[in-house]
């Protein structure tokens, strides 16, 4: 006998303490602490604060810690709280040229002003498994050099003054920045909105673009011209003031990519450059990006659209990991209405044909007789 | 962070309503037609209904009633998270009676009772774009719309007779609108395309992900797409509901056993629950007091 499906709401409130419990894990482990989390996963930290467009360390571990760890749940906990935050301005410009830099490496050049600086990078390590680290070993206290007073000069400059690349792309005097989470978005794009769109893309989908460029799919010759990574001071100007005031800093990523030249009649030939820039130490991240922000400007060079990673429309609307794992996961949703309607239609097809198959069947019967 | 607990009456910020209210008058200033807004990030997932969310959370006021329907069904898992989500953040009055709410939110069907005067009908959108699968480009797209280039639509309809004999789209079929833009219904089956023809309610279609709102003002005219020599019919069922007895109205298909047993039983459980307390009883059916106890 058919019993109405009721109940949902029961159901609802015990599958979330069921996962409440799953969460928490065995009671007798202690519980992770949100400063754990937020010191000793930092890169995931650094994720999360990156693709939710929010820089709050410790809101970001608290999402991961809520989220057992599910990234893109974690970036989706912290996008749906800053989207209530009211937004009482805009920042200046950060000036990456000034950044307090933690690590710094050029592939272009061997040695220049500023130096090589490797920092905490995973570059170099063999992957080993340690076994120190099942067990809370001291660690040595880093050696650091005192850092240097002057801005440290990015290598994109350094070309530039030759005129050997093309210059910091600059927009009309008049041009408000966009803001993506504020204006829906318009193809085709500004590069400023696009960018916003790739800082806020999952790093998994631009780095299988980025590769993607690699290996001949809109290939454009990327060179890594600089990574930085270090503390920005964020200003906002406040007009009751007059001048800008420092907010705070943030952690940067940036990356600088030099690629293949362009040139026309009336110019010589130059370099041209892709940008990246993430928030937190993620250089995966500003790589993809900056090659992906390469070949995204095809059209603005008059190159041929020939590839996935060039289609403005096809990189921008699917790189968003939120939007994306919310449609795809919607089917799981209940569609007994239109699988009923579809139902009805194969059966209805299925039985005229079957009903034609006969008649002929027949009319050849007949035909024998 | 002790922010976290205070939200604002129905969830969104004022200046985020009044944003979705200007899309929504624009949307019911020309029918059918895809007005694009600054989606917000809801606190559930895109695809689950963001965007009839913020419709909803745009138009609700304190004295609204409130009915969710997913499937047509008040009791699915998602209608019961957004009814819930809309008493947190509301306190509005919710209802599962059709005639009594005020705003109807729903998701893949219309109810089968008329709607009437002074309701709204809030439909939640996953692909607000008819031609999107026939052209993936919204630069394209919105072409074709300016234009009223709907050749293309036609030729796929016609390319589903050709191969099938009928037109093979079952939900989610498109209407035109007042003669002018072809608009996608979402994917509510097409039995229910005629309710929205002259509907003495008002229609709002949100979609969250895709950033756009429209609209059908009361008394649209709203035509599904079809050829002279082949009309647009609805879905018609053989056997009545077998809990309320109900005929010309949209069944789900129930499977009782691994042995091929079936039955039909109205998908708008409140329509099919009011029936049977006014007494009609299907072959299977059993008298509404019995079953609650």
């Amino acid at each position: 006998m058919y019993v109405a499906v009721k109940g949902g709401e029961a159901a609802i409130a015990n599958a979330h303490r069921l996962l409440a419990d799953r969460r928490r894990g065995d009671r007798v482990i202690p519980a992770i602490g949100i400063d754990q989390i937020e010191s000793q996963l930092s890169l995931a930290v650094d994720r999360v604060m990156a693709e939710a467009s929010l820089y709050d360390p410790s809101l970001a571990a608290l999402a991961i810690k809520q989220s057992r760890g599910d990234m893109i749940e974690a970036i989706f906990l912290l996008r749906a709280y800053r989207t209530t935050l009211p937004r009482f301005g805009y920042s200046e410009p950060v000036d990456t040229a000034a950044m307090r830099i933690e690590r710094r490496v050029s592939a272009t050049y061997k040695d220049l002003p500023g130096g090589q600086l490797l920092g905490p990078t995973f570059d170099y390590t063999h992957r080993l498994l340690d076994p120190a680290l099942q067990t809370d070993e001291a660690v040595e206290t880093p050696l650091t050099r005192t850092p240097s007073p002057e801005n440290t000069s990015r290598v994109t400059d350094i070309l530039n003054g030759e005129g050997l690349i093309e210059p910091d792309s600059s927009m009309d005097a008049d041009h408000q920045p966009g803001d993506i989470t504020r204006t829906p978005l318009d193809f085709p794009m500004t590069r400023d909105t696009r960018l916003q769109a790739l800082a806020r893309g999952d790093e998994g989908f631009l780095l299988a673009l980025a590769y993607s460029t690699q290996r001949g799919y809109a290939r454009t010759h990327p060179f890594a011209g600089e990574i930085r990574i270090g503390m920005v001071e964020v200003e906002m100007d406040l007009p009751e003031l007059g001048f800008s005031v420092p907010l705070g800093e943030v952690r940067l990523t940036e990356c600088q990519s030099v690629n293949q030249f362009k040139g026309s009649a009336t110019q010589p030939p130059q370099f041209t450059r892709g940008y990246g820039l993430v928030f937190g130490q993620s250089e995966r991240k500003a790589m993809a990006m900056s090659l992906v922000d390469r070949a995204l400007r095809a059209e603005e060079f008059g190159e041929d659209i020939v590839a996935p990673a060039q289609d403005e429309e096809f990189v921008i609307a699917h790189s968003d990991n939120v939007q994306a794992t919310g449609f795809v996961e919607h089917l799981k949703l209940p569609h007994y209405v239109d699988f009923q309607a579809e139902l009805d239609l194969v059966r209805r097809m299925r039985a005229e044909q079957g009903l034609a198959h006969a008649n002929t069947q027949s009319e050849q019967k007949e035909a024998a007789e | 962070m002790s922010g976290l607990a205070t939200y604002n009456f129905a969830y969104l910020d004022e200046q985020t309503k009044r944003m979705i209210r200007r899309a929504i008058l624009k949307a019911i200033a020309i029918p059918g037609y895809q007005v694009p807004f600054a989606s917000r990030e809801m606190p559930m997932p895109y695809g689950w209904g963001t965007g009839g969310v913020q419709v909803t959370a745009a138009i609700l006021g304190p004295t609204d009633v409130l009915k969710v329907i997913d499937q047509g069904a008040d009791d699915t898992t998602n209608a019961v998270s957004i009814r819930a989500f809309f008493q947190k953040v509301a306190n509005v009055e919710v209802t599962t009676r059709t005639k009594d709410a005020t705003i109807i939110q729903t998701r893949h069907r219309i109810p089968e009772e008329k709607l009437t005067e002074g309701q709204v009908l809030v439909y939640q959108v996953p692909i607000p774009e008819p031609l999107r699968f026939l052209e993936p480009r919204e630069t394209e797209t919105r072409k074709m719309h300016a234009l009223s280039e709907y050749g293309l639509m036609h030729v796929k309809l016609y390319e589903d007779i050709a191969r099938n004999g009928h037109i093979a789209t079952t939900y989610a079929y498109p209407v035109k609108v007042e003669g002018r833009y072809v608009m996608d219904p979402s994917p509510t089956p097409k039995f229910d395309n005629p309710k929205m023809h002259m509907s003495e309610a008002l229609q709002l279609f949100g979609a969250g992900r895709e950033k756009r709102i429209y609209a059908l003002p009361p008394f649209t005219d709203v035509v599904s797409l079809d050829f002279d020599d082949h009309p647009f019919t609805v879905q018609s069922f053989e056997k009545p509901c077998a809990l309320c007895g109900a005929e010309g109205v949209y069944l789900d298909e129930v499977v009782l056993d691994d042995r091929g047993g079936r039955m039909f039983v109205c998908s708008d459980t409140d329509y099919c629950e009011d029936r049977r307390a006014q007494g009609f009883l299907g072959d299977q059916g059993v008298p509404l007091k019995e079953a609650a106890e």
